[in-house]
């Protein structure tokens, strides 16, 4: 039977990961789909998975109580998607939706955040790969927020 | 009348005027006579004198094979461009130029391009397109990633198809904020490097937009190897005279109007960024 662990091993965010650990994540990792419009997970909803996209388009929405719901950011082929499996309360905070058909790989967060626990070495190498990730997340949430083609510009 | 006289505003027709989105126009413009106007090159900007307002640098956005009508893509956000928005066909307008300095499309043969737009930043930059396009076959892959407020901020969208079918340029569309309705990318203009195919060995980047998301961009373009030389920028500043006398436009030991628009980001970078500057 193929396993994932090819195309989870050279996946960028995996790159040179102790052999024993690329076992263990391998272990927790299925291969998942979405038709378009079809939801991943919700708001509010228990975080318990992170996600690879290896085919496809997801967006990352939110509905405030009154308004239409509003993109915030998309993920494309390679990008990993979701970070509050991590952050207790472990809650989504907020939608996100195929916009086409969109194959993945999903990881079982609750197990992940066990295997940390139990070995803190493992721990540091998975969070000194999310980091970065979170990182450019929040630079470019923070880009979005100054709103940066409202104001004077060339023309 | 004086027309060598780089100071005095000469009166142009408008021909045309193309209503681009809800807030942005072009203002196609042709010689008060029969003779061709001279040529511009891709990057060049123009004084724009609307009469009884005042005058605007505007960079011309249309193609550089047919300069008997140039255009002037501007956005409607201030009291010279309130009254060249009021203007229609067939009325007269000041016009000062060609000025500045122009994007590397000759020196740029052989590179892989990529060309990163924000907002109205595409309308500075639809030249230097027209220019590479012309000469397909001289470039390697051709790169446009543009980011715009909204999908109703962004402009020339019917081009894409083509630039993207019959050329095969690697067009890139982000906005920053969506609804349902739109199917393409949100995020920042950055996000869109991942599955582009450039080689940043041999590349040459023209960057036009935000200041700060030119910062951004510069920042991706160094991680991702292409070396500041070999990254070019168009800068904004107060432009009054555009040929160097005034110094509203003063950028370090430049002028915007005269050594730019356009700069290899090597000669700015000890400047790009500086608060006070």
């Amino acid at each position: 039977m193929k396993t994932l662990e090819p195309l989870i091993a050279e996946h960028p965010f995996f790159k040179n990961l102790e052999k024993s650990y690329l076992e263990l994540i391998v272990g927790c990792a299925s291969n998942v789909r979405f038709d378009a419009g079809q939801f991943i997970f919700r708001e509010g909803e228990e975080a318990n998975q992170f996600y690879i996209v290896r085919q496809g388009k997801v967006v990352i929405e939110s509905c405030p109580p009154g308004r239409k719901p509003i993109s915030l950011q998309t993920f494309s082929d390679g990008e990993i998607l979701g970070w509050s499996w991590l952050v207790p309360p472990y809650h989504w905070q907020f939608d996100a939706k195929a916009v086409e058909l969109t194959r993945a790989i999903t990881f079982d967060g609750k197990c992940l955040r066990n295997k940390c626990l139990e070995d803190h070495s493992f721990g540091y190498e998975l969070l000194s790969r999310l980091v970065p990730a979170l990182g450019t997340a929040l630079e470019a949430a923070r880009m979005q927020l100054l709103d940066v083609y409202g104001v004077q510009q060339q023309q | 009348m004086d027309t060598s006289n780089p100071m005095i505003p000469q009166p142009r027709k408008i021909k045309r005027v193309i209503r681009e989105t809800h807030d942005t126009f072009t203002l196609c413009v042709e010689p008060e006579t029969v003779e061709l106007e001279k040529s511009f090159k891709p990057g060049q900007f123009n004084m724009l004198y609307a009469f009884g307002a005042g005058e605007v640098p505007i960079s011309i956005s249309g193609d550089p094979r047919k300069p008997d009508v140039w255009h002037h893509t501007i956005r409607d956000m201030g009291v010279v461009t309130r009254a060249l928005t009021n203007l229609k066909a067939g009325d007269t307008v000041g016009v000062r130029g060609p000025f500045g300095s122009a994007w590397p499309v000759q020196e740029s043969r052989g590179n892989d391009i990529v060309i990163i737009a924000g907002g109205i930043g595409l309308a500075p930059l639809r030249p230097a397109i027209y220019a590479l396009l012309e000469e397909r076959d001289q470039f390697g892959e051709i790169v446009l990633l543009y980011g715009a407020r909204t999908q109703e901020d962004l402009l020339f969208t019917k081009e894409f198809e083509r630039w993207r079918g019959k050329y095969g340029v690697q067009v890139r569309v982000t906005i920053d904020s969506a609804g349902r309705d739109w199917k393409g990318n949100v995020g920042v203009v950055t996000t869109l490097f991942p599955g582009v195919r450039f080689d940043p060995a041999n590349s040459v980047a023209m960057i036009c937009g935000p200041e700060v998301m030119m910062r951004f961009a510069v920042l991706e373009l160094k991680n991702l190897g292409i070396e500041d030389r070999n990254i070019y920028v168009t800068m904004e500043r107060n432009m009054k005279c555009a040929i160097g006398f005034c110094g509203h436009c003063q950028f370090g030991p430049s002028f915007i109007c005269k050594d730019g628009p356009v700069f290899p980001f090597s000669e700015i970078s000890p400047f790009f960024g500086i608060r006070e500057i």
